[in-house]
């Protein structure tokens, strides 16, 4: 099978730093691959570059065959490339509602008359709405609707983050850390997001909580030092000397 | 799947004509029954609140500061006179041509503006304001310098209403200008596009990635903004048949942003509000006391933004909700 996202020899360095050495990685369509490696490994970094924020020194990024390299943060957001963020990057007065609007209408923005997007009002561009509201239902988010972001519960921004990146109907879903500050063993309701994801999107899941990752993951690549340790199943990952040497004492299950 | 109820949404009720709305037109148009020795102050109050309107399409709903906005009133204004002083004297053809011209400007001075951040903003929009104002200064055989423009004559609106001493054409003519180009703004703030420029006033980098294309919304909403200054300063020149060289100036731009922060900003009515509490209260405080008046007006600067951060118009919707909150909790 063909990848949907791919990666040829990404480089990338601050000065005398390389912070991304000859990363190549593949993910088919519906994958579900994770990223590992201990802080610092040039994780956020690589998705920052895959996503267009960061531009990188050499090589090149691949969406379904075609060169994204330099094209802009919203034109691959266009093309089906959507990310989540490790910190909340939400609209802190925007309700969800508002929010996962927004973007269902640049997704569509190519297909709706100028009319449509710039004289009538958001309540009475139905289809859009409707859609919003039924894709904050299936995340469990249909009571946050109209509640301004900055009042939601920290979990239920994480999972906003996730509502925003799915509105763009992705085909590539990039989670940048998606449990990030919530404690540990308590990810068991963001696991259930997780699940419930379309089995079409290909999604690289970049965490820190190993259960999360060996549970969601069938592929997981280790990063270290900005470069590629090995990538492999859950079982070669969880059995290889090299990965339990990186991460001694931080317990790899 | 149904799972709202259309009309009691929050969204639908925000983009809904609320009372207060259609008293605010109707005691703006009773003006010309009831004051009609003002008229003349009226129509000069609706001009600065479009222009404030203006102003707020950048700086309140896409969070692009400026303090050189006069620049595309004071082309809006040239043009409309210059258009009439050489026989273009059809007023509303007029204001489309004013408004082509400060678009175009808005257009061309977009690519330096949008460039940089804050400070820069303020920077390059105090530089482009000026140049032009030391321009159309120079260039007095066409502008008429620091004399201004004179000769600026306009024939009837549609062809039927003539500007008269009293005003009296210029209120309703700029009254019905300034009315159809308000319910545009409204519309379009309203409106997913309107949503789009929110998103990028919260936050700027999630916008992008959720597809919203950045620096061509920032353009688009500039330009538009340009224009509809571009029609107040155009409206000032066929009201008065005169253009003063400070419709150019610092001193108008700055005015401007006082207007926009006292009436609140992101509330398409704070820039009329604070338009006419600032002309009033200058009018009545210069007539007291002509030489000090400035410092009453910096008072009232300081009070308001030091207690109603959003202004009049902002003070009065929390003020609403609150009373609404309360009831509701009874």
């Amino acid at each position: 099978m063909t990848a949907i996202l791919e990666t040829r020899d990404l480089c990338m360095s601050f000065g005398a730093l390389a912070v991304t050495q000859n990363v190549n990685l593949a993910l088919e369509p519906g994958a579900r691959h994770a990223l590992i490696g201990p802080n610092g490994a040039g994780k956020t970094t690589l998705v920052n570059q895959l996503t267009g924020v960061l531009r990188p020194s050499s090589g090149a990024v691949l969406l379904d065959g075609e060169d994204i390299t330099r094209l802009a943060a919203d034109r691959r957001v266009q093309r089906g490339l959507a990310r989540t963020f490790q910190i909340n990057s939400l609209f802190p007065h925007l309700t969800p509602l508002e929010a996962v609007t927004a973007a269902i209408h640049e997704r569509e923005r190519a297909t709706t008359g100028v009319v449509m997007r710039c004289l009538r009002g958001v309540s009475r561009n139905r289809v859009q709405l409707d859609e919003g509201q039924a894709l904050l239902a299936t995340l469990g988010l249909e009571r946050d609707a109209d509640t301004p972001t900055h009042e939601l519960a920290y979990g239920r921004q994480r999972v906003l983050e996730i509502a925003l990146a799915l509105a763009a109907k992705p085909r590539v879903l990039l989670l940048d850390e998606p449990a990030a500050g919530i404690p540990e063993g308590e990810s068991d309701e963001l696991f259930a997001v997780l699940d419930t994801l379309p089995a079409d999107i290909a999604i690289l899941l970049i965490e820190h909580d190993m259960g999360l990752v060996f549970r969601f993951a069938t592929r997981i690549t280790v990063l270290v030092g900005g470069a590629e340790l090995v990538t492999g199943t859950p079982r070669d990952i969880a059995a290889d000397p090299r990965v339990r040497e990186v991460y001694l004492g931080q317990g790899v299950h | 799947m149904s799972l709202l109820k259309r009309s009691d949404h929050p969204l639908a009720r925000r983009e809904r004509w609320k009372l207060g709305e259609i008293v605010f037109w109707v005691a703006i148009a009773a003006v010309y029954f009831v004051f009609p020795k003002s008229l003349v102050l009226a129509s000069q109050i609706l001009i600065a609140g479009l222009f404030a309107l203006s102003l707020d399409l950048i700086l309140g709903y896409a969070g692009i500061v400026t303090l050189g906005h006069a620049a595309y009133f004071g082309v809006g204004a040239y043009a409309a006179g210059l258009l009439a002083k050489h026989g273009w004297t059809e007023p509303v053809s007029g204001l489309f041509i004013a408004a082509l011209a400060s678009a175009l400007v808005g257009w061309l001075s977009s690519f330096l503006v949008l460039r940089g951040g804050d400070l820069a903003r303020l920077m390059t929009t105090l530089g482009i304001a000026a140049l032009l104002y030391e321009l159309a200064n120079r260039a007095s055989p066409i502008t008429g310098g620091v004399d201004g423009l004179q000769g600026v004559e306009i024939a009837k609106v549609l062809g039927v209403f003539g500007f008269d001493l009293y005003g009296r054409t210029a209120f309703g003519y700029t009254l019905v200008v300034v009315f159809a180009l308000f319910v545009v703004a409204r519309a379009w703030v309203n409106s997913p596009y309107g949503l789009s420029l929110r998103a990028i006033r919260e936050n700027p980098v999630r916008a992008r990635a959720v597809g919203v294309p950045l620096h061509r919304r920032l353009v688009t909403v500039y330009i538009v903004s340009a224009a509809f200054a571009g029609v107040a300063g155009a409206l000032l020149t066929q009201t008065t048949q005169f253009v003063a060289l400070d419709v150019l100036s610092f001193q108008r731009s700055a005015n401007l942003l006082i207007m926009l922060i006292i009436g609140g900003t992101a509330t398409l009515y704070g820039g009329f509000v604070g338009a006419a509490i600032f002309m009033l209260v200058q009018n009545q405080l210069a007539s007291i006391n002509p030489t000090y008046w400035l410092f009453y007006l910096g008072l009232l600067l300081i009070v308001i933004t030091l207690f109603l951060r959003r202004g009049v118009v902002g003070g009065l919707l929390i003020a609403r909700e609150r009373w609404f909150l309360k009831r509701a909790a009874r």
